[in-house]
């Protein structure tokens, strides 16, 4: 692998921008949580509590025109690609005001103008997709790269591996990265996958090299992830990453997740393994100080408290939404 | 004016496309240097190479998936989905993905794809590679569906549906593969959503697609020796689909009467029947009558297949017991 740069992981401000990153994402999410408990959002949410490090590492190593391609636990990816809370939030609301007007709801956030070509609901959909923008990049010329999150349980359906093999026949610009926070909905899925590792231990079947990162440290993440898209970015193909990681909460909406044994919860949800606890211990030992940490905490909460309110006052979505943009034309006539 | 067969206008008009637009691109199986199963493709890959016309592996969802992302990022790629029955295994891509994902996204993306396939029966290939899917994909908010009945709307509809910029599942008819039609020199480019009315008559109109067109006029021949003279309208675009073209023709017989291919259940023609009894029922001067492929998988032998597939001498005798009770 080709590291053309010195990384500017060993940089304080860096450090300081991914921390204030994965402060956003919890927080954000924490308050989600709590508008799902007062019946703000609607419907569904799935929530990134406890895997931040991953949608902040990883974005941090992307390029502004690069494509992310997201599940519907995409809240947290979305963000990180730059996208502002209010319309997250409004979307969830189901508000005029949300990032799709309320038309796609928490699982399907998009932000062409970020780069978040999607959030994607049907488990695996997305993988060849993102090939197909990886595809146009390397036809174009372009050098984008696609960048596509899904997790453990996803390595089980067929359009992973139809993904996997495409992307590497084609040497397509494309990273692929596995969210392993052990579970599926409510079943472990070392229960029903033949692997111990559940993409790193298939990724020689398609010529790759097995790549496996602590998720829950964000330079770590940050590090694999910006040699993989060097790597795509390069011309030399597609990576397959695993970042091995827990999701605090349930699987969706208020999901206590009592399928998971007490030790294990316990061991994850620990000041040394959270991914936001450990990286505000390491910037401490790095010098950087309290003040500055309160701050950056500080104003976290106040842009999460504004674009509460501000998503809040969003107006119901008119009439005028419900038969617009089926069609390229804006409309959505079949027949005349 | 030359003469060209169906098959070969596939070839014609993915290229008369890709001449035009380097955005247009082409993948599937088999379909390069072989040309194609049923080498409708004959010739792009000598023409436009390797990197635009695209061997892949046998995976439909990695297909359709590539397409659709290609498609979101500005290019124009044709897909090709060998058998139309195959689209049972990446339909996910074509109904959640593709269809959806516009409207999910308020607008933010357009998909200008083209997925064409071979569709329907005719060849004796039994239940899997042989069922006449144009209701699966009608019946998908988001889609646009078109089926050719001849060389020069093969064209002419490529060329459309290329240009459109929104995603169109293109059929073609596999058993007219072999049958020929004339082609006019130059650009064809027709619209969608246009049905065209093939023969003129005043006694009753039939509305029909695809495969069924041919047998359709030569019904229309042996009725009108008979003393029953038929309109014909090939609709050609299902989504968007003509219904002005229909209810005008239907108005001026007094009666309709669909040739479908596609199982009876949910067919084509109960949504056209359906809006012709809502908007045009006091021009009618009998029942709309459906004349179509019973609800049941395709045989694969050739006299049961035959028995299967609306035929000339069933929708003579079914329209000539129509309009004698
Ligand atoms: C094709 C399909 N099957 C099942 C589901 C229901 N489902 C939604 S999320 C999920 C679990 C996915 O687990 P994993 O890939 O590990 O992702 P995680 O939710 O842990 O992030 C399932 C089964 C679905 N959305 N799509
Ligand atoms: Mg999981």
């Amino acid at each position: 692998m080709t590291t053309t740069e010195a990384s500017p992981v060993h940089d304080v401000d860096f450090k300081l921008e991914l921390y204030r990153s994965q402060v956003a994402l919890r927080r954000f999410e924490s308050r989600a949580y709590d508008l799902f408990l007062e019946n703000y959002v609607k419907g569904t949410s799935h929530l990134s509590i406890g895997q931040e490090a991953i949608a902040a590492g990883v974005a941090a190593a992307m390029r502004p025109d690069d494509w992310t391609f997201a599940t519907y636990r995409g809240h947290a990816h979305t963000l990180a690609r730059g996208v502002a809370m209010t319309p997250v939030f409004a979307e969830l609301m189901g508000r005029a005001n949300g990032l799709m007007a309320g038309k796609g709801g928490s699982m399907h956030l998009t932000s062409v103008e970020h780069g978040v070509m999607g959030s994607y609901a049907i488990i695996g959909a997305h993988l060849p997709i993102a090939c197909g923008a990886a595809w146009s990049a390397q036809y174009r010329g372009t050098d984008q790269v696609a960048v596509v999150f899904f997790g453990d349980g996803t390595v089980n359906i067929g359009a992973f591996h139809e993904a996997l093999n495409f992307a590497a026949i084609w040497k397509l610009p494309v990273v692929f990265v596995c969210e392993n926070n052990l579970y599926m909905e409510y079943t472990r899925t070392s229960e029903v996958t033949a692997v111990a590792h559940p993409a790193a231990d298939r990724a020689a079947a398609y010529g790759l090299e097995p790549i496996i990162v602590d998720g829950n440290d964000a330079d770590a993440v940050y590090e694999v992830a910006r040699t993989a898209i060097e790597r795509a970015r390069a011309g030399e193909g597609p990576s397959l990453i695993e970042a091995e990681t827990y999701r605090h909460g349930g699987h969706s909406r208020a999901d206590p997740g009592k399928y998971r044994p007490d030790e294990e919860v316990a061991f994850w949800t620990s000041a040394e393994r959270d991914p936001v606890s450990r990286y505000r211990a390491r910037l401490v030992e790095l010098g950087v100080d309290e003040a500055t940490l309160a701050r950056v905490e500080a104003d976290v909460d106040a842009e999460v408290d504004a674009a509460t309110e501000a998503a809040k006052a969003g107006a119901a979505p008119g009439e005028d939404l419900l038969m617009k943009d089926v069609w390229a034309n804006g409309g959505a006539e079949w027949r005349n | 004016m030359a003469e060209l067969t169906y098959r070969e206008a596939i070839a014609r008009g993915i290229a008369q496309e890709m001449r035009r637009d380097e955005s247009v691109l082409f993948l599937g199986e088999d379909v390069g240097a072989a040309g194609g199963v049923f080498k409708g493709t004959v010739g792009l890959f000598e023409e436009f190479g390797p990197v635009r016309v695209r061997d892949t592996p046998i995976s439909e969802q990695a297909i359709l998936g590539a397409a659709m992302g290609a498609a979101m990022t500005g290019l124009r790629p044709i897909a090709e989905i060998m058998f139309a029955d195959f689209f049972a295994v990446c339909w996910d891509i074509v109904a959640n993905e593709i269809a959806k994902t516009r409207y999910m996204t308020n607008g933010q993306m357009s998909f200008p794809l083209v997925i064409r396939s071979g569709n329907g029966g005719g060849l004796r290939f039994g239940a899997q590679h042989s069922q006449s899917v144009e209701n699966w994909a009608m019946m998908i908010p988001g889609l646009k569906v078109v089926v050719p009945s001849n060389p020069r709307d093969v064209v002419g509809l490529m060329a459309a549906a290329v240009r459109d910029d929104d995603p169109v599942v293109f059929l073609e008819s596999k058993a007219l593969y072999p049958t020929k039609g004339e082609v006019p020199e130059g650009e064809i480019v027709d619209a969608l959503g246009t049905a065209t009315v093939l023969r003129q008559g005043s006694h009753a109109t039939i509305a029909t697609l695809g495969l069924m067109v041919p047998r359709a006029l030569a019904a229309a021949e042996e009725l009108a020796a008979g003393g029953i003279d038929c309109t014909v309208v090939d609709v050609r675009s299902l989504i968007p689909l003509d219904t002005q073209t229909i209810l005008r023709e239907t108005s001026a017989t007094g009666r309709l009467f669909t040739v479908e291919e596609n199982p009876r259940v949910l067919g084509w023609g109960a949504e056209v029947a359906s809006i012709v009894a809502e908007e045009a029922f006091y021009d009618l001067d009998g029942p709309v009558v459906r004349i179509t492929t019973p609800h049941i998988p395709l045989p694969a032998a050739d006299t049961l297949e035959d028995m299967a597939l609306p035929s000339v001498e069933r929708i003579v005798t079914t329209i000539h017991k129509a309009m004698n009770s």
